[in-house]
């Protein structure tokens, strides 16, 4: 039997029971210590967030919280480094338009 | 060994932010052959520091405002003659008051600054929101200026350098002044630096906080002081704040000598989202350090000004040091005790605003025309000898 190469296999992780977060409307599998960004790329997501001024894709760049490529609207708030904020059970993440702050612009 | 460089030069520009890409652009225009040199990148100083300020609103009448409005024309100019990508913005300036006296003192400033060609209007507390309608309720009034704008001023530096390029000025960055050249009778013969020699009969001392260390270079003392402040850079935002907005102690501050440090919020919005939030002033040497009490005070008084403030995220903060000369005028203009060496250095907080002007001025000297401003107030030898 081969074994599936995967991070936690390599590191020999025994990370506890999965749970679940919201990604826009739906429910993705994360584990515990996860980064949101890391529970949707599990997921084959890789992208949460349009730019501002060309409506393009965007998902995680450098991982580390420098870039701020990786934002999106986590618990109704915008801006949030995806690569930074633990996936905790119940998250609710939404796809991020621009800045994701149109209610302020006057 | 030193090379040196061939087609003859008629001046070395020391400096590659705004003020020296600007003394560049003007002499290349002129048809001067000019070459620039800074020992880091361009805008690697203050300029790239900037918020990119091109305000009259904060200067009392006499010969800073009288650079400042040539440089508002100048300005407008450059936004046409360069192009969109200096992002430079008409937007108009906003000072606003909390107390009635402090709205009659604004009222008395701007009497003085309209008799000296300022625009400015008085804007009740009841129409301020119409202005900016995130303003904080409460405030006793304001003025608006609608010559203030703004430019991002590491994108001017560049394409002033970038004209100046194309019309035959050559650049060398990472490349350090070591000497000034002079002749037995005293005037410069242009410099020498790590990689070259650089001959020419004219040198612009546009080193900006550093402007001390070359004169010290020529033989003469230029008592410029370093003057720290910190801005603070949010999310990207949609255009909640439209104007540059700023509260009435700010002219006080920028007035002020004292070395303590100096708070007072200057708020604007960017094309590129994020508000910018200054202005902090402090004297402590080219001390570095990050400073959260000067932080904490500028975020306190952006969101006191405009309380949506609050509940959006920093995501960094920077730092530079303004060119202080004790009389916070700059030294622009030929030094009486160096033939040949132009200062354009010193201008404070105020460089990125004044480079055009100051510029211009420097390429009518340079020309042998009379420059359009009486240069005497900006002398280089007006102050004491140590």
């Amino acid at each position: 039997m081969t074994r599936r190469r995967t991070p936690a296999g390599l590191v020999e992780a025994a990370p506890g029971p999965a749970h679940h977060i919201e990604f826009d409307g739906r429910p993705v599998r994360a584990l515990p210590g996860q980064s949101i960004a890391a529970a949707l790329w599990a997921d084959g997501v890789l992208a949460w967030r349009t730019t501002r001024v060309g409506g393009r894709p965007r998902g995680v760049f450098c991982g580390i919280g420098a870039c701020f490529d990786c934002l999106a609207t986590v618990d109704g708030r915008p801006n949030q480094r995806t690569c930074l904020v633990p996936a905790e059970p119940g998250t609710v993440v939404t796809t991020q338009e621009g800045h994701g702050r149109a209610d302020l612009a006057v | 060994m030193l090379k040196t460089h061939r087609p003859p030069l008629d001046v070395v520009v020391v400096g590659a932010g705004v003020v020296g890409a600007a003394c560049a652009y003007y002499a290349a225009r002129a048809g001067l052959a000019v070459a620039v040199v800074d020992r880091g990148p361009v805008a690697g100083g203050t300029t790239g520091a900037g918020e990119g300020n091109l305000l009259v609103s904060d200067k009392e009448p006499g010969p800073e405002l009288d650079l400042a409005l040539l440089s508002t024309r100048l300005w407008r100019e450059l936004a046409e003659d360069l192009g969109p990508a200096m992002e430079y913005e008409a937007k108009g300036g906003v000072v606003v008051a909390s107390t009635a006296a402090g709205q009659q003192a604004l009222r008395s400033f701007a009497a003085g600054q309209l008799a000296a060609g300022v625009e400015a209007e008085e804007v009740p507390a009841e129409r301020l929101r119409e202005l900016e309608p995130h303003l904080a309720p409460g405030l006793a009034g304001g003025f608006r200026y609608p010559q203030d704008a703004q430019v991002q001023p590491a994108l001017a530096a560049a394409h002033l350098l970038r004209e100046a390029r194309r019309m035959g000025a050559e650049l060398f960055t990472g490349e350090s002044v070591i000497a000034v050249d002079r002749g037995p009778d005293g005037a410069v013969r242009g410099v020498r630096t790590d990689r070259r020699r650089l001959a020419a009969p004219a040198v612009v001392n546009a080193a900006g906080t550093w402007g001390g260390e070359l004169a010290a270079l020529a033989g003469v003392r230029l008592p410029v002081l370093p003057r720290r402040g910190f801005v603070l850079v949010t999310e990207p935002l949609p255009r909640l704040v439209r104007h540059k907005v700023y509260a009435a102690d700010y002219v006080a501050d920028v007035a002020s000598g004292s070395a303590g440090l100096q708070t007072s919020a200057v708020v604007e919005g960017t094309p590129g989202g994020p508000v910018l939030i200054g202005a902090s002033r402090e004297r402590v040497g080219f001390d570095r350090t990050l400073s959260q009490e000067v932080l904490r005070r500028l975020a306190v008084q952006a969101a006191e000004l405009f309380p949506v403030l609050a509940e959006v995220v920093v995501m960094r903060t920077y730092r530079g040091f303004r060119p202080y000369l004790p009389d916070h005028l700059p030294a622009v203009g030929e030094d009486p005790r160096v033939p040949g060496l132009h200062h354009a250095c010193g201008h404070e907080g105020a460089g990125i605003g004044l480079a055009p002007a100051t510029g211009l001025l420097i390429s009518e000297q340079l020309t042998g025309k009379r420059p359009e401003l009486d240069l005497a107030p900006f002398r280089a030898d007006r102050f004491p000898a140590a």
